[in-house]
């Protein structure tokens, strides 16, 4: 006996100006079942939830839930409707607590009184009974990423959700901590409560799921049961054809070009720093950083980048120390090309064109200027050569670079890094956000530049990615980086215990 | 309501609503006008001719266009930084005291001792203006407050001077400071008209300003810290520095507004040397979009209103505010105006 | 040192300082509400003006004070609309726009001041609030004359301060406002309309920027005249930073200022007033807010999301 129907989308189309992120979709859901809605970066998954809880408006179509006919564009009568969603991106306010933050909005704004006795006694007991243990009267500016999912879960069953989406919820959580997410969605399902669940993860899919619904290109490619299908079978839905695990050849290890040796760095409000880190980049190599992001390696990146120094512990260019005032000029000169985690707040400036962002690093240098003045002429034929080289699509080199697609933002940076020829070179997530095609070009290039004799620093919260590229593996948690794991040695349920911080007490 | 950006507008988007900006200001001042009880076509017609009807107008017009320039040029470079200097009243102050106190005595030399004058006087605004930088790069002080107080405290300094050390002996009634030597008094910039060479000193100014801010390094540094330092300081531009410098010529292009208003015009310093000057340049900025050649332009435009409007109140009697309020409402149409070129309005 | 000493302790010093407070309390708590809510409204100084202007000139025409006061207000609110709507849903550059607004609303004032008294030479005066000592309390020694016996628009202040202090941070309301200041999108996935709320903050706060210039017409001095408002806007704004955002210590930080004003004011009568500048003692103030800003730059707790437009639904 099937259960009730409690929501239906029925051909929902959204188009953001040429793209169609969602052709045509529909989708129902039973109370008490976990949904997996499939597919890569890009794929119209996101989209579709965002239209479900009224963040866009759809173009076309009709969302039911409940019997119950939903106003398209209006997150307050998706909230009363039942509907939660736990976003990719936490929306969170850091200086309030975790009481203020689950109550927001949750009160009539005529109201005299927030109440917060009765709302601190109904938390601690939904708490209790799904397992999402967490302080109300903490920051949340304080906590850690896994505990500000829980509250984010928390705010969704306060609000009596019966619908929960969860938009990548285990992308920021170690192996240890994504079990304690189902097991609180198992219990969630066993109150009746319906769930979908965006990933890319097919493994964690096969877990949890009961029907697997696999978007391509915006369109519906499949909607089978977790039983009748397989991983293979729903990645290669997922991309369209047989999926390619291209074999990597080792890299041949040259000398140690960088080395960090016990480096510490202090903390900083919920980004842990650097504790006693010992690392040595080889040329020829690609060291790949395992570890849920929060972990430190904003403070590795940091160091590496030049924005900051050791507190304790030294930093090595090849034999030498690096200088006492270590900066990212200081860094470029050394040889260290950086790909920074965000392209659009750190990478690039939006408004200025590629020509600007190609000589972003290297303006100050001849032939880009001389004797302080410019030579834009030089400079736009060096963007000139890095878009036809690196296959920018682009209106041209004076187009502003926030026309551009995020794919073709990062060839644009990557190929404003690998045309300086840099010894080392730091991708910090390099491919996050990107579409397949992007991704094969990005990881071609880290390792045609390995092959070449750079040393790569892969950051990467991706550990099939980490696993798949890397000739060394460090895991990073807490500020502690493990010992180097050659590739081929390391599986994954070795990684995900170093992750949860094991072996970290036996090695020190 | 939502803002929706357009890859490409048009060519009537880019200039139309600009154009819209300026009718809608033309249209609130035939209203004012129509408040005050006076004729609003009669009431343009002796604006625009109180601006440039005469060759008197034209040369007030100028005369007045000078200082703006100055001070446009100095809010535009800052700006352009995203550092919010609103303290170019206290810069040029700075640059009119020093003028007045290395001009008091001539050496004989006024083709030798006017440039230096006015090398100290850029030198004194920019400390001027270095204080609150400093603030804002070593301890995070939002530079807003600490510029815009410092012209109260400026003002009271010059009220102290031209009421004590520097008073003119001569002087009756009013309080003002004692004069800048005959020969070094800025001389006409063409012979027998009422314009003296603080104006081509601020063209040539413009001019070196776009240089800096097209052709340089520096002016490529300033541009890129003022639109995303986090990016620009990942790239390896020192931000702090970059800041600095920024507020040195930000700071010396206000205090040559003083300089040039002493040693051209007034010859003495004054506490109603400057009608708010510093205040009015952030209006002509913006309306050359940040541009120092456009700067020209506007300090220009808001001159003639100024000038217009005084002498059309004379003869019609509509209060002369009415010019702030069209330049403060011609600011704001603008800023509206140049948003809206590229990005649409979309109801959901 | 004597001199100071028989200075500050007199109740009438006291009296002073709260009595030039009240203008400042007004205004900060209405900046504290726009920037609590994520929005910078450097219009601040124009709205004041613009606030003393139609206050006084309700008056003057012949309407009842608390009128008058209401005047201002609204007039205050129309300012802080026009800065809300270019700043919120059009997201135009706060530093601008603030300017821009206090640039229009005192040029306003001065053209319709002009407009309708085209001949005076010395400004007109109304009748102003008269002290209202509250009975019993205002007997007490020493403190009967400093805090009870003030006009009723000083009580006002005190009052709407600790109103302004208890909806923000006791009610769903105010979290609903400090939420837009920190992260708009918390709000917005909450169902909370961070237009609304944005807009609906600088309206209010306007408003009560307003009636701070209208004690300077209505309560201190009888009548106005240009620059009246002299810089107290800006240093409201160095009063929020200086008070961390928070009702209570910015209150605390307009009464240590307005303590700071009227000692210098009274400085200026003993010996050391003979020997130094009078411009010295003025420019106190303005040096002090300065010194305010520099001891409270570990801005730790900044709302987040000032100054920040909030875009729905971009990509």
């Amino acid at each position: 006996m099937s259960q009730p129907e409690v929501l239906r989308l029925d051909r929902i189309s959204k188009r953001f100006g040429a793209l169609l992120a969602n052709d045509d979709l529909s989708l129902a859901l039973r109370a008490g079942e976990v949904v997996a809605l499939l597919g890569e970066n890009g794929a119209g998954k996101t989209t579709l939830m965002n239209v479900l809880f009224g963040q866009y408006v759809a173009d076309g179509g009709t969302i039911t839930a409940f019997g119950q006919p939903l106003p398209p564009g209006n997150p307050r009568a998706a909230l009363a409707a039942g509907i939660g969603m736990v976003h990719q991106h936490f929306t969170l306010a850091d200086h309030l607590t975790v009481l203020e933050n689950i109550l927001l909005g949750t009160r009539s704004l005529w109201s005299l009184s927030l109440d917060l006795r009765a709302a601190r006694v109904r938390v601690v007991a939904l708490a209790d009974q799904f397992g999402l243990a967490v302080d109300p009267d903490a920051r949340v500016g304080s906590l850690s990423v896994g505990e500000r999912q829980r509250v984010e879960i928390l705010k969704a069953l306060y609000r009596d959700a019966r619908i929960l989406i969860l938009d990548e919820p285990t992308a920021v959580l170690t192996p240890q901590e994504a079990d304690a997410l189902f097991a609180t969605l198992r219990k969630m399902v066993a109150d009746g409560l319906s769930v979908i669940f965006i990933s890319h993860k097919l493994h964690e899919v096969m877990a949890i799921a009961d029907r697997c619904l696999v978007l391509r290109h915006g369109k519906m490619v499949g909607d089978v049961a977790t039983g009748h299908t397989s991983p293979d079978a729903l990645a290669a839905m997922m991309v369209g054809g047989e999926v390619q695990r291209p074999k990597v050849a080792v890299g041949v290890a040259g000398p140690a070009l960088m080395r960090l040796e016990a480096v510490t760095t202090p903390d900083r409000e919920g980004a842990p720093g650097l504790k006693a880190a010992t690392l040595s980049l080889h040329a020829g190599q690609i060291t790949g950083i395992a570890g849920v992001s929060g972990n430190g390696q904003a403070a590795l990146s940091d160091i590496l980048s030049g924005l900051a120094a050791p507190a304790s512990g030294r930093l090595l260019l090849g034999e030498a120390p690096a200088p006492a005032r270590w900066t990212p000029a200081g860094a470029l000169s050394a040889g260290v090309g950086r790909i920074p985690e965000d392209r659009h707040k750190t990478g690039t400036i939006a408004d200025f064109t590629l020509t600007e962002n190609a000589v972003l690093e290297t303006h100050a240098r001849a032939p880009f200027s001389r004797r302080g003045w410019m030579d834009w002429r030089a400079a736009a034929d060096h963007a000139r050569a890095i878009i036809t080289k690196y296959d920018v699509r682009c209106p041209g080199p004076e187009a502003r670079i926030r026309l551009l697609s995020g794919g073709n933002m990062q060839k644009l940076i990557l190929g404003r890094v690998l045309e300086a020829a840099p010894g080392v070179i730091l991708a910090n997530q390099p491919v996050r956000g990107l579409d397949i095609g992007a991704i094969a070009y990005v990881h071609g290039q880290l390792l045609a530049a390995r092959d070449r004799g750079a040393a790569v620093l892969l950051i990467s919260e991706d550990l099939d990615e980490v696993m798949q590229l890397s000739d060394v593996i460090h895991v990073m948690s807490e500020g502690r980086l493990s010992p180097p794991l050659p590739r081929g040695a390391a599986t994954m349920a070795e990684l995900g215990l170093w992750m949860a911080g094991e072996g970290f007490d036996h090695a020190a | 309501m939502r803002l929706e950006p357009i890859a490409n507008p048009s060519a009537l988007r880019r200039f139309g609503l600009p154009a819209l900006a300026l009718a809608a200001t033309v249209i609130a001042a035939s209203l004012l006008a129509l408040i005050a009880g006076a004729d609003p076509f009669a009431t343009l017609g002796l604006i625009l001719e109180g601006a440039a009807g005469s060759r008197f107008a034209l040369l007030e017009t100028l005369n007045r266009a000078t200082p703006l320039i100055f001070t446009g040029l100095a809010v535009a470079v800052a700006f352009r930084a995203k550092l919010w200097n609103i303290g170019a009243e206290a810069q040029l102050y700075a640059g009119a005291i020093v003028t007045v106190v290395f001009g008091m005595t001539s050496w004989g030399v006024a083709w030798l001792q006017l440039p230096i004058i006015a090398a100290l006087a850029v030198a004194a605004g920019a400390l001027v203006l270095l204080g609150p930088v400093i603030l804002k790069t070593r301890f995070g002080v939002d530079e807003v407050v600490t510029t815009l107080l410092l012209n109260f405290v400026m003002l009271l300094f010059v009220s102290y001077l031209v009421e004590g050390p520097m008073k003119d002996p001569a002087g009756m009634g009013w309080p003002k400071s004692v004069p800048v030597a005959k020969d070094l008094r800025l001389p006409r910039l063409i012979e027998g008209l009422r314009l003296h060479w603080g104006f081509g000193i601020a063209l040539i100014a413009a001019v070196l300003v776009w240089l800096i801010e097209t052709r340089t390094v520096l002016g490529y540094r300033m541009r890129a810290v003022g639109q995303n330092p986090q990016a620009a300081r990942f790239a390896g531009i020192p931000v702090n520095r970059v800041l600095v410098q920024t507020a040195l010529i930000s700071g010396g292009l206000a205090a040559l507004a003083g300089f040039s208003e002493v040693a051209g015009l007034k010859g003495h310093l004054s506490r109603d040397l400057s009608p708010g000057f510093g205040y009015t340049g952030i209006i002509v900025a913006m309306l050359a979009l940040l541009n120092p050649l456009g700067v020209v332009l506007s300090a220009l435009f808001v001159a003639g209103v100024f000038v217009g409007a005084d002498s059309m109140s004379r003869a019609a009697g509509v209060p002369t505010y009415i010019a702030d309020i069209l330049l403060a409402l011609s600011l704001l149409f603008m800023v509206l105006a140049i948003s809206l070129t590229h990005r649409r309005v979309v109801w959901r | 040192m004597s001199a100071l000493w028989d200075i500050l302790l007199a109740a009438s010093f006291w009296a002073a300082a709260i009595r030039i407070a009240s203008p400042l309390i007004f205004a900060t708590m209405g900046e504290l509400i726009c920037e609590r809510a994520g929005v910078l409204n450097l219009g601040i100084e124009g709205i004041m003006v613009m606030g003393a202007f139609t206050g006084w000139f309700a008056v003057y025409l012949g309407l009842p004070l608390w009128l008058g006061v209401a005047v201002a207000f609204g007039s205050g609110m129309a300012f802080g609309l026009l800065h809300g709507i270019l700043t919120v849903p059009f997201g135009l550059s706060q530093h601008v726009v603030g300017l821009g607004i206090t640039l229009l609303a005192t040029a306003a004032a001065s053209f319709t001041y002009r407009l309708a008294l085209p001949e005076v030479t010395s400004p007109p005066r109304i009748e102003p609030f008269q002290p209202w000592p509250i009975p019993g309390l205002s007997q007490i020694p020493f403190f009967g004359e400093a805090l009870f016996s003030q006009t009723p628009l000083t009580y006002a202040a005190f009052i709407t301060a600790a109103l302004v202090a208890w909806v923000l941070m006791r009610t769903p309301l105010g979290l609903a406002i400090r939420a837009t200041g920190e992260n708009p999108a918390a709000a917005a996935a909450q169902g909370l309309s961070v237009t609304g709320l944005r807009l609906g903050a600088v309206v209010v706060g306007s408003g009560l920027m307003a009636v701070g210039g209208a004690f300077l017409t209505l309560s201190a001095f009888s009548s106005f005249f240009f620059d009246m408002v002299n810089g107290r806007g800006w240093i409201c704004i160095a009063l929020v930073v200086f008070g961390a955002w928070r009702p209570g210590k910015a209150v605390l930080g307009a009464l240590l200022f307005a303590a700071f004003d009227a000692l210098q004011v009274r400085l200026q009568q003993t010996p050391l007033g003979a020997v130094l500048p009078y411009q010295l003692f003025l420019a106190l103030p303005y040096l002090l807010s300065i010194l305010a800003l520099v001891l409270m730059s570990r801005r730790a707790e900044v709302p987040q999301a000032l100054m920040t437009p909030y875009n729905k639904g971009e990509r």
